[in-house]
Order: structure tokens, then C-alpha cells, then sequence
């Protein structure tokens, strides 16, 4: 599950709870779903590692995925 | 004549003046024929002089030359032999005045805008969190490092993928498009930031470029244009569905920034909790109501009062049932009384008989039995065997 998926649905399910037209099981249901998700949206943003990758050309044409370190001085090579 | 053309033609071409010249005039009758080839006249305020720009020599122009454009246009003076006229071959031209790329740019600009390539109506909106970003620069510039690390810090979770070009140079504009392609093809990512740092004119060419322009529009990834600084424009920025004055500002621009997700991130756990627990106190204060209300309380009364019926109604049917035997027992014995007076048996005590032939069947009539029949004869202290004597009809025995 993505970010904006996490928080989409989050949004929906206090939107739900504060309309208030459910079932007492359902509200608790919902309840406990929406503390996983914004503890999983927190912790997206706490703990998620930036990925960066750099597409590299060959010279067969085919572009592969390399991770971007910032001082790849050659990875001009084929462009 | 045409002797006398070639031996002019030949004196021209031999003259080292003429043979390279550079002057400066107005255009006037701008022709550029299919073959790619530029025929005009170059004026100024005294006279004029026929002039030709070969194709080979205008695809190196970056404007297009127009009627009334100032311009300073090198090249030799050489005769036409069959009209018999002298003109200037063009070699380059340069605008007098402002630069060629500054007339390139608003040429190029005016051209796009009338296709509608700028129209605000076209312009994507950008994902509120995108999960992967492209970005379309120089590996080793200052601007992929900025726009890494700003990403980074404001959002870790979505992916950058870096496509590497050239940004400046002849090749850097289709590298640029190629990027953005790539992207597309591939469907990649959910925005890309084009751009570069800041530099001179000529170096943020590309950006200028209608190839680059061109990939931006055809683009259904929103693209976000990052060129130089903030008081750069290139044609990029017209065409891209967001400008952003700096590579900095474009990465701040694709993704939200942290702080205010976790504001908002805690704001919705609040509303979360509020709504939770206003949902049980909600439930409970109804609950509560329920139980004190007359309502409630009554059922459990009428039990109590319903117990007590039940009780009096269980012990008077007791009462009657037990009543209702003894009354049928009564019956029954009377029953049995009458019974016995009605019973054969009372009969026979009486000194009747009862008169069984050898089937066992009581004899009712003198056709039941024939002479020589075995009969029984039940009397009130045993049965007497008999054989039938004589059958006579009509008489009443006795």
C-alpha cells in the first residue's frame, strides 16, 4: 500500500465514523483500521528510505536501472 | 550576351572585396521557395540589392528571416548569368540589434502559441503524492542533487528515477524530448521535473528548443519545467504543465512537504478518535436513557405480576382437574351400576338361557338349527350340550 492509498482510505474512514450510521462492530472495526493506517502513513514518512535510480543506456539499446549514488562521473557513457 | 554575363560573373568573382561582404539592411520581398531555398531583397534607405540564401546555408539560421527584419548578412556578390543580374549569396545572417536567439525564442513562442501548445486548458494537474518521480537532467549538475535531496527530506517514500542528458549543446534537445518520451513509453512515473541550473542564453538553449517544447505537450505524465533561475523563461516553462522558477522549487512543487503531512496525518487521527468515542458515549447515554424510562422498568413489573397470575392459575387448575376426576369417577360407577342391570348375565340370573348353535352363534331363530344339531345352552351356573329334536315355527316355547 502506497502513501496515498494509506491516506485516502484514512480520510474515508473518519469521514464514515463522523457521519455516524454505523453499526457499533462496524465503528470498531473501522476504528481499529484507521489507527493501522495513519500509523502506516507516520511511518512512511518517518522511516521510508529515499530511492533513487539512475536509467543507464547500453549500447544494445536497452536502458537498465542502476542506483544513483550522486558521483557517477561516467554514467554519461552512451548518451 | 551571355559571353558578356560570364566575363562579368568572372570579373566579380575574382574582385576579393566582393568575394566575402558583409552588410546591413532591411529584408523586403521574403520568398522561401519549396526547394528550401530563400530569395529577398536587403534595402536600406538609398537602395537595394537582390539577395539569396541557399537552403544548406538557412537550415544553420535559428529565426526565420521576415519582411522588415533588421539584419547583418555576410557572403560574396556573385552574377546570376541568365537574368543577367548580380545578388548576394547569403552565408549567415544575424538580426542587427537583438540577438538571432532572441528573435528565434519569440518566433518559436508566437508559432507554438497559436497551435495552442501553451493553452492553460491543457495543462495537467499534478498528483498530490506521487509514488515515482522522473527527473530529466544533467547526472552531474548542481540541480539533480538539489532536487534529490529536497525531495528526500520532504518526501522519502516516493522513488526518483533519474533519466541522464545533456543539457546543453546541439544533442542536449533530444536527449531532453528522448527523456520525456522514455517516461511516457514506459509509463513510469506519475510527474517529471525537466530542467537544469542556471547558465548563459546559449546554454539554456535546448529548453528553447521546439523538439523539447513539442515532447512537453505530447507528454501524458504532468511535467514540471525547472530551467536556471527564477528570472529565466524558456519556451520549456510555456509549454510545461508547471513552471517552477528553480530545480529547488520544482522538487518542492512535485511532492508535499512533510510537516504538513504530519499535521495532517495527526489531525485525521484525532478526528479519528473523537468520532470513535463520540459514537460509544452517543450509544451509551441512549442505553442510559433506556434503562431509567417507564418504559423499560414496566416489563419487569408486569413479570412479577404476570408470575403471581401464573400461580393462581396453575393451583385452580389443580383444583379443578382433581374436582373433574372425582366428578367422573361418580359417573364411571354409575355407569357401571347401570351396566350391570342391563348385562346378560343379571339376565340369566333371572333364569333366562342363552341359546349357542355349533358355530357359537346365539340361536335367534328355529331356521338357525336343523334337527340334530349340537347346541349349548348357557343357564346362570354352567351350559348344557344338547342336540337339536325337532324345529317348530311360530310356536312359543316355554
Amino acid at each position: 500500500m502506497n502513501f496515498e492509498e494509506a491516506i485516502k482510505e484514512l480520510e474515508q474512514i473518519v469521514e464514515k465514523l463522523e457521519q455516524g450510521e454505523l453499526t457499533l462492530e462496524q465503528s470498531l472495526d473501522m476504528f481499529q483500521r484507521g489507527v493501522a493506517l495513519s500509523n502506516l502513513c507516520a511511518k512512511m514518512l518517518d522511516e521510508a528510505e529515499q530511492k533513487v535510480s539512475i536509467l543507464i543506456k547500453n549500447k544494445d539499446g536497452t536502458v537498465v536501472k542502476q542506483a544513483f549514488t550522486g558521483n557517477q562521473e561516467d554514467c554519461m557513457d552512451g548518451f | 550576351m551571355s559571353e558578356v554575363n560570364s566575363y562579368i560573373k568572372a570579373l566579380m568573382d575574382h574582385d576579393l572585396l566582393l568575394c566575402s561582404i558583409m552588410v546591413k539592411g532591411e529584408i523586403s520581398n521574403f520568398k522561401l521557395h519549396y526547394s528550401g531555398h530563400m530569395y529577398m531583397t536587403l534595402k536600406d534607405e538609398k537602395s537595394t540589392i537582390r539577395a539569396v540564401m541557399f537552403k544548406s546555408a538557412g537550415l544553420r539560421l535559428k529565426f526565420r528571416p521576415e519582411n522588415g527584419m533588421k539584419i547583418i548578412a555576410e557572403g560574396r556578390i556573385s552574377v546570376f548569368e541568365r537574368d543577367g543580374q548580380y545578388q548576394l549569396y547569403i552565408e549567415s545572417m544575424q538580426p542587427d540589434g537583438v540577438g538571432a536567439l532572441h528573435i528565434a525564442f519569440e518566433q518559436l513562442k508566437k508559432k507554438l502559441e497559436a497551435e495552442g501548445i501553451f493553452d492553460a486548458a491543457k495543462k495537467k494537474a499534478l498528483p498530490p503524492y506521487p509514488q515515482k518521480i522522473g527527473v530529466v537532467t544533467s547526472p552531474t549538475g548542481a540541480a539533480v542533487r538539489d532536487i534529490i535531496t529536497i525531495l528526500g527530506r520532504r518526501f522519502p517514500c516516493a522513488e526518483v528515477l533519474l533519466y541522464p542528458v545533456l543539457v546543453q549543446g546541439e544533442q542536449a534537445c533530444y536527449q531532453i524530448a528522448e527523456g520525456i518520451k522514455y517516461f511516457n513509453d514506459n509509463k513510469m512515473v506519475d510527474v517529471i521535473i525537466v530542467g537544469r541550473g542556471g547558465g548563459s542564453i546559449e546554454e539554456l538553449w535546448a529548453f528553447n528548443e521546439e523538439v523539447v517544447a513539442r515532447s512537453i505537450y505530447n507528454s501524458c505524465i504532468p511535467i514540471v519545467s525547472a530551467v536556471g533561475h527564477e528570472t529565466d523563461f524558456t519556451i520549456a516553462d510555456f509549454a510545461a504543465d508547471v513552471r517552477a522558477p528553480t530545480p529547488s522549487a520544482a522538487a518542492e512543487l512535485v511532492v508535499p512537504s512533510r510537516h504538513e503531512l504530519i499535521v495532517r496525518i495527526n489531525n485525521l487521527q484525532d478526528r479519528l478518535l473523537n468520532a470513535f468515542y463520540n459514537g460509544i458515549e452517543s450509544r451509551r447515554q441512549v442505553l442510559k436513557l433506556l434503562v431509567q424510562s417507564p418504559a423499560f422498568k414496566s416489563p419487569v413489573d408486569r413479570i412479577a405480576q404476570n408470575r403471581l397470575l401464573l400461580d393462581q392459575i396453575t393451583k385452580d387448575l389443580y383444583k379443578n382437574v382433581l374436582l373433574n376426576v372425582q366428578k367422573k369417577k361418580d359417573t364411571f360407577s354409575a355407569i357401571c351400576s347401570k351396566l350391570d342391570i342391563l348385562s346378560p348375565l343379571g339376565v340369566i340370573r333371572r333364569g333366562y338361557a342363552i341359546a349357542k348353535g355349533s358355530n357359537k352363534r346365539i340361536v335367534m331363530s328355529v331356521d338357525d338349527v336343523s334337527p340334530g344339531d349340537p347346541m349349548e345352552v348357557q343357564v346362570s351356573d354352567g351350559v348344557i350340550h344338547c342336540i337339536v329334536n325337532r324345529c317348530v315355527k311360530g310356536v312359543k316355547g316355554g
